[in-house]
């Protein structure tokens, strides 16, 4: 029992890693019907950042306090997400305006190769540390309860508060600020919104840098956690079955699915893994997600989709 | 001058709806379809056949499967290296497991598979699209990865999935040097192009178009929408399997799961979208395009560099090549959706009318 | 109008009725189709117009009523159902394949006639040739019929709006239907466009015999090609009969000058 709730508590807070990401592809998705297959690569491209700033501005500085070095490469590296939205909207996006979704899709996929090559030619390719004082030990609990209690690892746990704090506070902005309720008017109809004067490229562009925020903030967790190396730009592509799950458009739908997929990975991995020889957590989720996907084709929370001829 | 249709009238609806309607086109190809049959083995050295125009010829292939399925059909895949995949190990499995078994039928039993693996994993498209399609899609590529990489059986209990074939045989022709693998999937690509067009061409192809550019009205007028989804992913996934067990089996000769992971199922869209969606030719365009550019960076930038008084490394000219990479494809769908392709239809287009401008 | 006879009931409706979530759409609409007749469906936006042939048609599926056709049950019709039992249907919002050619558009009507199966369309000659031919032949009597021979292998995307409503027809008519469904063929057309297509309707209707059912806001031209026609608004049927009967209706009067609901 204590082994089966420690897979789950770890499951639910890789679950909460994913949801994270997943949130990036929702808020794109939403304001702008772009499926953001780039959302990888700006986890990756932020993470760079991030850790190499942290690297060169206390040898810039001559300084070595690791606090003020890494609120200076945080600042540095939000500054570049937000140029980086900029260039994505203006190079590209506001050219592809009206096109369907699965062009956007391939045109997310240049976009994701451009940054994974910019993001190692600037801060090159080997493994990178972030280190953001996050507490590696692990922790008993719920002693008193099981024989042994369940071993969590303190660093997971404030990584779900993180992110936790970071959904909060984005549902409160899309739901009490101005921008919030230009950014859900864009969402559901680009051209009303146009017509009474939104202006949809600065929307975009916003939009953009809440998902750069929301990478960084990614970037830093899984970098701090596993290293920032390649492979990171691969984590978009376990967040995947997450938004499907949950449907394209619904912010809680990308947090419940992350749950569910963390969970689904985890317990599969361990309880069905051995039996097939190991290794299943990546396709796991997908099935997982396709499965559903023939029931429900629009999610669990997404808009359910009429034709009209 | 020469390119001109003046004078040349169709007497039936036969000469019509040949495969190129116009001589000089039909000209044209059977010139360059005899040049690469002729010519090219007696004027290209071994490297030229190894690193550029054998992966050329097979990519073609697959990219041409591709095609069929995302510019035909509308039907958006990242799951072609998956397919491509199947067709390898299956064709392998048959070539070590049945006894006799020439290589040929191998290599078409593998595409087979391919197709009915191609069929299962392509059912997906009668619920979603879009976006959705394509994550249905990679389901397909995570799942045979994992498999080659881990079932036992697949791989003739061989570790990590890598498995190596002898050369093969057609025939009593053992297929060994360079200029025989050339000749031999050459072979196999004309006949598979010309196949393509015969489908394309004919009520196949106009059912696979009519689901693309708008499945509600296709079914009004009596497509169903199940069998030409899946007949579009069972042919591209054919001619993607056949790829595979040539790229396996012909082009490398030992392999394992990673020569089929997304970054070739990335890689074979790319091609689509750069060579140009929904033209045949837009396929040999695309496969070129991807063999040669990193040929050419590989050569040219270190020499850039010099002039520069920079060092660079090969780590920096892989970077480079994904910008290139990426900014051609955003470059592509914006400005030119139809790839190089169109570039050259329109082109030709001009030619037609040349020298008077109306 | 020479030789054309009005026969049987071929196409009867009872009691249909559509809604989306709480949007009811058509409410207990009944009304029969005559064999060889034209048929008539008008009213104001958003009267049901469109979802009433997108029923008849199986796009959507109504959740109450009865679709007989000949004499058949076909209530649980789906659009590629529709098709083989002989309805053919054109779109308000022009529905061509637009990445094709109209020679190409108008040969998918013939899908549903043609057998050669994968492997035989694969090696080209032999029987799909044959076929392809054939059906090519038949095509091309209908390009004649609508005059359009001079975009053959134009893409439709390039055409003006006029020609592709009529290639759009040209497509419907290459399935040989019973039963002809228009959605406002007229719509947005100039004058002389308007009358070739009347010409067009009445010359199918009279000379292949095709029963036609079209919504019109026309008056004019409806009152003129149509032999009875039905009234619907706000989803209910408000009027049922001849131009003359429906023209002299208090109810439709009511509903097209907008008199108090």
């Amino acid at each position: 029992m204590a082994f089966f709730l420690e897979t789950l508590l770890g499951g639910l807070m890789s679950g909460m890693l994913y949801s994270l990401v997943a949130l990036g592809f929702v808020l794109i998705f939403k304001a702008s019907g772009v499926f953001n297959f780039a959302q990888g690569a700006m986890v990756l491209f932020a993470a760079l950042a991030m850790a190499r700033f942290s690297e060169w501005i206390p040898a810039w500085l001559g300084m070595d306090n690791l606090f003020i070095a890494n609120v200076l490469a945080f600042a540095v590296a939000v500054v570049i997400m937000f140029i980086v939205a900029w260039l994505i909207e203006r190079l590209a996006l506001r050219y592809l305006v009206n096109q369907e979704g699965a062009t956007l899709l391939m045109a997310t996929l240049g976009i994701a190769y451009v940054l994974d090559g910019i993001g190692q030619t600037i801060f090159g390719s080997a493994i990178y540390k972030i280190d953001v004082g996050m507490p590696k030990e692990p922790v008993m609990m719920l002693e008193s309860v099981f024989e042994g209690g369940i071993l969590i690892n303190k660093e997971d746990f404030i990584a779900a508060l993180i992110a936790a704090l970071l959904v909060i506070s984005l549902s409160i902005f899309f739901q009490k600020t101005a921008t919030g309720r230009a950014l859900r008017a864009v969402a559901d109809d680009h051209q009303a919104a146009q017509s009474i004067g939104i202006p949809l490229d600065r929307i975009w562009v916003i939009v953009w840098c809440v998902a750069g925020i929301t990478a960084l903030v990614a970037g830093i967790i899984w970098g701090s956690k596993l290293g920032v190396q390649f492979s990171l730009s691969t984590i978009a592509l376990r967040a995947l079955p997450v938004v499907i799950l949950g449907g394209l458009t619904s912010v809680p739908g990308a947090i419940i699915g992350g749950l569910i997929i963390g969970v689904g990975e985890k317990l599969s991995e361990v309880y069905l893994g051995p039996y097939v020889g190991g290794g299943i957590e990546i396709w796991f989720a997908y099935m997982l997600a396709l499965v559903f996907l023939l029931f429900r084709p629009q999610g669990l929370f997404g808009e359910k989709i009429i034709d009209r001829v | 001058m020469f390119y001109r249709e003046n004078g040349q009238f169709k007497t039936s609806y036969k000469a019509d709806q040949q495969a190129f309607a116009i001589p000089q086109d039909r000209w044209a190809i059977v010139a360059i379809v005899a040049f690469a049959f002729i010519g090219v083995p007696l004027l290209v050295d071994e490297y030229m056949f190894r690193a550029i125009l054998v992966p050329f010829l097979i990519l073609s292939l697959a990219a041409l499967g591709v095609n069929i399925l995302v510019g035909y059909c509308g039907q958006i895949t990242l799951g072609a290296g998956a397919s491509m995949a199947v067709g390898a190990y299956a064709s392998y499995n048959f070539l070590i497991r049945v006894d006799g078994m020439p290589a040929l039928a191998a290599i078409l039993l593998g595409g087979l598979m391919a197709a009915a693996a191609g069929i299962v994993f392509g059912a997906p498209s009668l619920r979603v699209r879009g976006l959705y399609l394509a994550v249905a899609t990679l389901a397909a590529q995570f799942f045979w990865d994992w498999a080659f990489l881990r079932i036992k059986w697949f791989t003739n209990n061989s570790s990590s999935g890598s498995v190596s074939v002898a050369d093969i045989n057609l025939l009593g022709w053992t297929i060994n040097t360079p200029t025989d693998k050339y000749l031999f999937c050459l072979g196999i690509l004309v006949a598979f192009s010309v196949m393509a067009k015969n489908l394309l061409r004919g009520n196949m192809g106009r059912q696979w178009m009519a689901i693309r550019d708008m499945d509600v009205a296709a079914t009004v007028i009596g497509i169903r929408p199940m069998y030409a989804k899946l007949t579009a992913f069972a042919v591209s996934s054919f001619y993607l399997g056949v790829a595979g067990a040539l790229w396996g089996m012909v082009n490398l000769g030992s392999w394992e799961p990673a020569a089929f992971s997304i970054d070739r199922s990335l890689q074979l869209l790319f091609m689509v979208i750069i060579g140009g969606m929904g033209a045949i030719s837009g396929s040999f365009f695309g496969a070129a395009f991807i063999v040669i550019l990193p040929i050419f960076l590989n050569q040219m930038l270190p020499l850039v560099g010099t002039l520069f008084g920079l060092d660079v490394s090969t780590a920096l000219v892989s970077h480079v090549e994904f910008i290139i990479f990426g900014s051609l494809i955003v470059f592509f769908l914006i400005v030119e959706p139809h790839g190089i392709a169109r570039l050259w239809a329109t082109g030709r287009e001009k030619l037609r009318l040349w020298p008077f401008p109306h | 109008m020479n030789g054309r006879k009005i026969g049987e009931v071929v196409l009867d409706l009872k009691n249909i009725s559509l809604s989306f979530g709480g949007v009811k759409a058509l409410q207990d609409i009944s009304f029969n189709v005559l064999e060889h007749e034209v048929r008539a469906i008008i009213g104001p936006n958003g009267a049901g117009k469109s979802s009433m042939l997108n029923v008849i048609n199986g796009v959507y599926r109504p959740q109450q009523g009865d679709i007989i056709l000949r004499g058949e049950h076909h209530t649980n019709m789906d659009s590629y159902g529709a098709a083989k039992a002989g309805l053919a249907r054109t779109f308000q919002n022009i529905a061509l394949f637009k990445g094709m050619s109209v020679l190409d558009n108008i040969m998918t009507g013939r899908n549903l006639k043609m057998k050669a199966n994968m492997l035989q369309q694969a090696f080209w000659f032999g029987p799909a040739q044959r076929e392809e031919l054939e059906h090519r032949a038949k095509v091309e009597e209908i390009i004649d019929f609508l005059e359009i021979q001079h975009i053959r292998k134009t893409p439709v995307g390039r055409l003006p709006y006029g020609l592709q409503k009529r290639v759009d027809l040209a497509r419907a008519l290459a399935m040989e239907p019973q039963i002809l469904l228009l959605d406002e063929p007229m719509a947005g057309m100039n004058v002389e466009e308007k009358q070739d297509m009347c010409r067009f309707i009445l010359d199918v209707n009279d000379q292949f015999g095709t029963t036609v059912v079209l919504i019109e806001h026309d008056m004019g031209v409806v009152m003129d090609i149509s032999d009875r026609v039905v009234v619907l608004d706000y989803g209910k049927k408000i009027g049922d009969g001849t131009p003359d009967e429906v023209r002299a209706n208090p109810d439709v009067i009511s509903a097209y000058l907008g008199a108090s609901h």
